[in-house]
């Protein structure tokens, strides 16, 4: 539940972002995110909200742990975990 | 264990980090124990099998990481009253088994309670603009999930709208491990997420008081032994004191606007952790001036009334309380993969994906050492 997941911002409308998640667009919030976030950043999400902006740097070595468990089975709890925090994110209307 | 699960980004590197980690402990020269307190570190040591690649003489332990499984009986208890006096609740969908007195969430939704699952507050807040219908978003989960709902407290929801908080704060149950006296934990292991909105700073004060050290660690299989090799070094070297081996996500004075947030709209106040002890400021309630908000004042909610005073069955061989405490582990409860699974839990640790027992029980806690082979 802590475990949050990253995506790469695709647009920003006021203080919510379009946010691509492997191929899924959602609409996350972002009011609690320290820092200016603008498309093509990457940021983490956490039940709907960024709550950190993810640095250039970092965002390949914060990306692997999510490549492997995106391939995981349905009943894995760590990938149930990581395709709840994308549901937590809202629908693209 | 499924061989083929125990991938390695960087094989090389994990077996120099096992490696360094047995040296250290060979040189304490006794057993050391330490102690992480986050589901997901959890999940990742248990199904990447790591604890096979730990030294003998070191123990891993996961501590009260799971918000899920310390939420307090009557904590479910008022959630379940709410929704029996036909309230609609809106949670997250771990929390629908986790055991109340009487029932749990899932079997007052049985008996006709309704019951929306959700994955953000933010979906509990749609749910109420599109309904009259009251709702109350049960709220659990650490600082991390509680600055999302006190964001949307914020921001003005409707008026059918009000937040049961049984958010929990970790720091202050770090300190009720480290004064347990038959705790032999020698340092913490913090969850990295977490600290993104707190930073390290906050453990500051911990380590100054009980002279035990703390290393924030990332989820990657190598972030969890790079940290553990960090705390035991430290461990080793007499030198307690706060180090980030997660500085990607993590700094020492964490997301400030996040902070601010969180305590504008909560206040910490003691409260019971199931299964551990009484807390002092670990819940976190709603401040009064969001009294408008909090579904403790705007409804009367009287737990005792679905009391019956029967003894309990099984629950009272549960020995969660002290797994989660690091005394013991799931394979030393009589009940753990027996009459206790996560299709009918007995205890909460059972119940979460991210509780110790529901871990060991899906990726087995305590790997065959005979079936670990690095992939590449």
């Amino acid at each position: 539940m802590c475990l949050g997941v990253p995506g790469r911002v695709i647009e920003i409308n006021g203080s919510m972002a379009t946010v691509d998640f492997w191929g899924v667009r959602r609409q996350v919030n972002l009011d609690i995110v320290d820092e200016p976030v603008k498309p093509g950043d990457y940021i983490l999400n956490h039940v709907g909200f960024a709550i950190r902006r993810i640095p250039e740097e970092s965002i390949a070595e914060t990306l692997s742990l999510y490549e492997t468990l995106m391939k995981e089975a349905e009943d894995d709890a760590m990938a149930a975990d990581v395709r709840a925090e994308i549901a937590g994110a809202g629908r693209v209307s | 264990m499924n061989g083929a699960r125990l991938k390695f980004r960087d094989p090389e590197l994990a077996k120099s980090l096992a490696a360094t980690l047995a040296k250290l402990v060979d040189d304490i020269g006794r057993p050391v124990a330490v102690m992480h307190v986050c589901g997901s570190h959890e999940q990742a040591i248990a199904k990447f099998g790591l604890r096979s690649m730990f030294p003998k003489n070191l123990n891993v332990i996961m501590g009260p990481g799971c918000p899920v499984c310390v939420t307090d009986v009557p904590e479910v208890d008022e959630g379940v009253v709410l929704a029996g006096n036909g309230v609609r609740i809106a949670t997250y969908g771990d929390m629908l088994r986790v055991p109340g007195t009487v029932r749990s969430l899932s079997d007052a939704q049985a008996l006709g309670a309704k019951i929306d699952v959700v994955y953000s507050p933010a979906q509990a807040v749609d749910i109420a603009r599109k309904t009259d219908e009251d709702i109350v978003f049960f709220a659990t989960g650490f600082e991390t999930t509680a600055v999302a709902t006190a964001a949307v407290i914020v921001s003005d929801p409707p008026k059918n709208f009000s937040v049961l908080s049984a958010h929990k704060y970790i720091p202050p149950a770090m300190e009720i491990v480290a004064e347990m006296p038959e705790s032999r934990v020698e340092g913490f292991l913090a969850a990295g997420h977490a600290a993104t909105i707190t930073g390290t700073a906050i453990f500051e004060p911990f380590v100054e008081r009980h002279k035990l050290p703390v290393v924030v660690a990332g989820f990657e299989p190598l972030d969890i032994l790079a940290g553990l090799v960090e705390l035991v070094t430290l461990i080793r070297n007499g030198t307690p004191r706060v180090v980030n081996a997660f500085p990607r996500c993590v700094s020492r004075e964490g997301n400030l606007n996040a902070q601010e947030l969180l305590w504008r709209v909560f206040r910490p106040i003691g409260g019971r952790w199931r299964g551990i002890a009484h807390v002092p400021n670990g819940n976190l309630r709603l401040r009064d001036e969001y009294a408008h908000v909090d579904a403790r004042r705007k409804y009367e909610i009287n737990v005792t009334a679905l009391w019956d005073f029967s003894p309990p069955q099984l629950a009272n061989q549960c020995i969660c309380g002290d797994i989660m405490a690091g005394i013991r582990n799931p394979i030393d409860c009589r009940l753990f993969n027996k009459e206790c699974v996560p299709e009918t839990p007995v205890g909460a640790c059972m119940v979460s994906n991210e509780g110790t027992c529901k871990i060991w029980h899906l990726y087995g806690g305590v790997p065959d050492l005979s079936a670990l082979e690095v992939a590449s």
